[in-house]
């Protein structure tokens, strides 16, 4: 309980801390509008060329659109910052004054930066969502929103531990300046179902970079496209990953020798 | 150390000399100093590849359920383009506006305003050098690409010859189109949505999302009142279209053109905004 309540009292104060510069707010809503606006241009021009992409629809593929922006909208607001700060104290020396902490040092690592503005992008990522069902017309029953919100859970779990046994790596590898790069750059492919990429490629943003979890499940979930055991299997993976995930983390930990005090 | 009278004013002659001295030896550090970080580059070529190769089986999955081409293209052309792509892009990377925004917000002009060049010099001739490191080490990924997506070429030596200047071309106009952009930082440093902006209308209009001639007849004509197509489309389609020698010198000369521009605006937009700068500490 101890754990929770610390958690929650480091993200209201970095929310608090962010809160003080408004101006950022309508920026946000500026970049999220274009990429946005960006994102609804690609769709167009590629339902111009074609009616169906691999058996998804125009209005289906919005809602998948929609997930990547809000589950980007969660990565950047939430989890990379962290895990930049955690790679970037790890570079200058300063994580000692986190592991002499008493709390689990992977949780307060995990909660120290919150970008408040960056959640502009669930907010717009939701409306997507929306729009792309209505445009849908389906009937959302209450079990498929449970298994959507279910999976959408899962699938930022699993974001979460990718980003933290990259951010790991800076243990031994000190300079992760390209880690935003590599993730913004692939986190791309979620805008697309996974099926519609070569196996090899498949294989890798599902397994290797859950990304398919993180969008492609969930949107099948909102389009009558999932079946009960690729949820469970989802639960038992994100599962797996959490473990071997701490398991890394105290591994490389290990390996920290500080620099400053 | 040369003496006093050594260092009288040199003519033309030796100030051409000691500009391409300077360059040789930018270059020859950057190279050096890149590569001491091989596996930072490496896992940023790769976040750099996602982009075409999402673009690209998005459009051989449509070209595939419609028949084998979408817009005259076949497969093998997608992959050609999209691979060749991948070259551009690496050559065209340069130093940004958020780089400028960076430099002005935190100060660091001062210190390159006391050097004996304009700025600019060392942006290009740094980034120059880094793109020796990176097409070396992009190299290995170009042959996976093609081993994978089984790319159609038809290409003439001529063809090869304009693709290396044009890829310079790129280059250039690039630099001083993003250096320009970053004048603006002068002004004010809450600049983030505008180059956005810019960049979003360079990804539409230049090629980088699809070949232009995938896009609506009236997009193509918009493009041709910006740079941006001489900064992707053009370098690609040297190696992968069918252009006559008229048209690669025509898109050389529209290359030199846009550079021009670039240097002009860009000197402008420097006079008056230097005299704005002003920097505390450092």
């Amino acid at each position: 309980m101890t754990t929770l309540r610390v958690a929650l009292l480091h993200l209201r104060v970095g929310v608090m801390a962010e809160l003080q510069y408004r101006v950022n707010f309508a920026l946000q809503v500026l970049q999220s509008i274009l990429q946005l606006a960006t994102g609804l241009v690609v769709l167009a021009l590629v339902y111009s060329h074609t009616t169906d992409l691999n058996g998804w629809s125009e209005s289906e593929l919005l809602a998948v659109m929609g997930i990547q922006i809000l589950m980007g909208g969660v990565i950047r607001a939430l989890i990379q910052p962290n895990m930049m700060r955690l790679t970037e104290d790890v570079q200058e020396g300063r994580l000692d004054h986190a592991l002499t902490k008493p709390v689990d040092a992977q949780m307060l690592i995990s909660v120290r930066e919150v970008q408040v503005w960056q959640a502009v992008d669930i907010v717009s990522g939701a409306i997507v969502v929306a729009v792309a069902l209505v445009r849908l017309g389906t009937d959302l029953g209450v079990l498929d929103a449970l298994a959507f919100g279910v999976a959408l859970v899962f699938g930022g779990v699993l974001l979460y531990c990718f980003w933290l046994v990259l951010a790991t790596g800076s243990f031994w590898v000190v300079r992760m300046w390209f880690l935003p790069e590599l993730f913004e750059g692939v986190f791309q492919t979620g805008r697309w179902p996974v099926g519609i990429y070569p196996q090899w490629l498949r294989i890798s943003i599902t397994f290797l970079v859950p990304i398919a979890f993180a969008v492609t499940v969930p949107a099948e979930a909102l389009t009558a496209r999932l079946d009960w055991e690729t949820l469970i299997f989802a639960a038992l993976f994100t599962v797996a990953v959490f473990l071997f995930t701490r398991w890394f983390w105290r591994f490389g930990l290990k390996h920290y020798t500080g620099a400053s005090a | 150390m040369t003496s006093v009278a050594e260092q009288q004013p040199r003519g033309r002659e030796g100030r051409l000399r000691s500009m391409v001295d300077f360059y040789v030896t930018s270059m020859r550090t950057e190279v050096q100093t890149q590569f001491q970080y091989r596996a930072a580059i490496y896992m940023y070529l790769l976040g750099m590849v996602a982009e075409p190769v999402i673009y690209l089986v998005v459009w051989t999955t449509i070209a595939e359920e419609s028949g084998g081409t979408v817009g005259g293209l076949t497969t093998g052309e997608l992959a050609a383009y999209y691979i060749v792509w991948t070259l551009v892009r690496n050559m065209n990377v340069v130093f940004t506006p958020f780089g400028w925004e960076w430099r002005i917000r935190e100060g660091q002009l001062s210190g390159l305003l006391l050097r004996p060049l304009h700025p600019i010099h060392y942006d290009i001739a740094q980034f120059a050098g880094g793109k020796i490191v990176w097409v070396l080490f992009y190299l290995p990924i170009a042959i996976a690409l093609t081993l994978v997506f089984d790319p159609v070429f038809g290409i003439r030596p001529l063809e090869v010859a304009v693709f290396v200047v044009a890829l310079w071309g790129a280059y250039l106009i690039r630099t001083f189109a993003q250096s320009a952009l970053g004048m603006i930082t002068f002004w004010t440093t809450r600049v983030g949505a505008i180059f956005n902006l810019y960049f979003t209308l360079e990804l539409l209009l230049s090629g980088r999302l699809v070949p232009l001639t995938l896009m609506p007849d009236w997009v193509q004509t918009v493009a041709w009142l910006f740079p941006f197509q001489w900064t992707f489309y053009f370098p690609i389609q040297t190696l992968v279209g069918e252009y006559s020698n008229a048209e690669l010198a025509a898109g050389l000369g529209m290359q030199v053109l846009w550079t021009l521009i670039g240097i002009g605006v860009f000197s402008i937009l420097w006079r008056y905004a230097i005299r704005r700068y002003s920097a505390v500490g450092n």
